[in-house]
């Protein structure tokens, strides 16, 4: 089958994030119509929010999380954009990054001109027990959950298959966590924004002010694999394997190609949108990939005529450790089995020849999951254009991808990004 | 009747009576567990239910700490975690369940490609006695 191409090209001109974290008081409305404050700002020559002609907003269920359904008009209408159509896409954590393969074709199609995209999510409302339960709600209701599959255990069941068939072990997951908080540190808008190191010198001083003895750790592995510190949640995973549970709302703003020069100079091209589904955990042929996001990819690359080594800048969904290891084969960086070694290998840190998730990823960033799709979109925005601050990477990059998994991978959605 | 239905409803009335029936489609002879009422591959609505030999081994696992409320109510925790699985069949289908019969206090010695052994798990939920699919270590 020939790779499927847009009518017309699009182009990516702002973007902007609320800060992703525990927000009390805040609602979805306000944190979107913060990241739409940041957009606005990024766009370089300016625009007027009435010539926006559609929006596009991920989100998983608020009506689970705020007890708000049917949450695409009071957003629009939080952000000034009512009458235009609004949208709620909802493929669980990829439901943002499914917003932005409908704004592509909305602006390809030719039926608009200029889109808002957007994601959002609202979680720290609910107790932990409530959220997992909620999150849950992605899995196959009629044959996982029953079985005693919570998310954190899904994504468990993938890595003991994972570990099994390659021989990577806990320390790999370990160090994937390591090495995203290392770039979140980086990150002003991170949820944790601090390194493993961090952790440590919280934890003693806590002890030191209850009067506790000082907690000791040889070094910041000692610290992860001491079950105290870092407990197993569901084995093999551990707290740190986790992302967090977390509020935030990003934005984005997409105009046709031949457009964008009435906005900024430096326009980042929208080069492919691939969007793949599939089935639930039980019905696959091998637990040690995912296949939505092979497919994904393999169009993505198809679409965009670039191959997996010609890309500089990658956001990956590491909403667990192991899926950043999983995700990096899937989307062909390196061969199968050969993930985990890449990335004990330090090939895909910051300072790496093949970085991953510069931003800190879900894990440290944090995962609000429908505006996480969008989110991994606004790093991709500052990397290319080299506004990325101290995580910056060298080099000028000007190729960049971000990969968003939806449920336990029964959804991917991949995009490719081009400063030209 | 539910089992008329080749549907979820069906499996679940066969899981009471400790039978794992998966569909195979009459028109193209492919197998599904769970059943499904059309063929994924060739959409025939031909189907039949077909008796698993409950034999497989385990392909992928976790030991889970903090289940969903249910797993809670049953009395599992973190003090005493349980073990979910997928488990492929002999006869080709996976399936997912808990996995019984393992020594969870070492998680590093359970080995994917444990042989299984289909099981039935009863478990009282307020009133209701329920019926759950389970494998054991063989």
């Amino acid at each position: 089958m020939a790779a499927k191409r847009f009518n017309r090209g699009v182009a990516l001109v702002g973007a902007g994030m609320s800060s992703f974290g525990a927000f009390p008081g805040k609602t979805t409305r306000d944190l979107f119509v913060e990241a739409f404050r940041e957009m606005h700002a990024s766009v370089d020559k300016g625009f007027d929010p009435k010539d926006i002609d559609e929006c596009y907003f991920g989100n998983y269920s608020s009506s689970q999380f705020e007890g708000q359904g049917f949450t695409a008009p009071f957003i629009a209408n939080a952000v000034g954009m009512n009458p235009r159509p609004a949208i709620r896409t909802e493929n669980a954590c990829a439901s943002s990054g499914t917003a932005v393969r409908l704004g592509v074709t909305a602006i390809a199609s030719g039926i608009a001109d200029m889109v808002l995209v957007g994601g959002y999510e609202k979680e720290t409302d609910q107790p932990t027990e409530k959220v997992t339960e909620i999150l849950a709600t992605a899995s196959d209701n009629l044959y996982e959950n029953v079985a005693g599959f919570t998310f954190p255990g899904l994504y468990a069941a993938l890595a003991t298959a994972y570990m099994h068939r390659y021989g990577a072990t806990g320390e790999t997951m370990m160090r994937v966590a390591l090495q995203n908080h290392e770039n979140g540190a980086l990150n002003p808008k991170a949820q944790f924004g601090k390194r493993i190191g961090d952790f440590i010198k919280m934890k003693q001083k806590s002890a030191e002010k209850k009067g506790m003895p000082i907690p000791q750790w040889e070094d910041e592995m000692a610290f992860l694999r001491d079950p105290r510190a870092n407990p197993v949640i569901s084995w093999p995973m551990r707290l740190f394997d986790c992302s967090p549970v977390s509020d935030g709302a990003a934005a984005l703003l997409l105009v046709a190609e031949d457009m964008a020069h009435n906005f900024t100079d430096k326009p980042v091209h929208i080069i492919a949108s691939a969007l793949a589904s599939g089935v639930p955990m039980h019905d696959r042929d091998d637990l040690t990939m995912i296949e939505t996001a092979t497919i994904a990819g393999q169009t993505a690359y198809e679409m965009a005529g670039v191959s997996p080594k010609d890309i500089q800048v990658c956001e990956v969904h590491d909403c667990f450790t192991m899926t950043q290891v999983i995700a990096t084969e899937d989307l062909g960086f390196f061969e199968r089995g050969q993930g985990w070694k890449a990335l004990e290998e330090g090939r895909t840190a910051r300072n790496g020849d093949r970085p991953i998730n510069t931003s800190g990823g879900l894990k440290s960033k944090g995962h609000p999951v429908g505006a996480s799709g969008v989110g991994q979109v606004v790093e991709v925005w500052k990397q290319l254009r080299g506004e990325a601050g101290d995580r910056q990477l060298p080099g000028e990059p000007t190729l960049g991808m971000t990969h968003n998994l939806g449920g336990s991978g029964q959804v991917c959605a991949v995009h490719i990004f081009e400063r030209r | 009747m539910s089992k008329d239905l080749y549907s979820a409803a069906g499996f679940y009335e066969y899981v009471d009576e400790k039978k794992l029936m998966g569909t195979k489609c009459k028109s193209c002879g492919e197998l599904f567990l769970p059943p499904r009422p059309m063929c994924s591959s060739c959409h025939s609505e031909e189907m039949e239910w077909v008796e698993m030999s409950g034999k497989g081994k385990l392909e992928a696992f976790t030991v889970t700490l903090y289940g969903p409320t249910r797993m809670v109510q049953a009395g599992y925790g973190p003090k005493n975690p349980y073990c979910v699985g997928v488990v492929r069949l002999d006869e080709g289908p996976a399936i997912s369940a808990q996995i019984l019969g393992l020594d969870l206090s070492k998680p590093e010695e359970i080995k994917v490609g444990t042989p299984m052994n289909l099981t039935f798990i009863s478990r009282k939920e307020g009133e209701e006695e329920k019926t759950y699919i389970g494998f054991e270590a063989a």
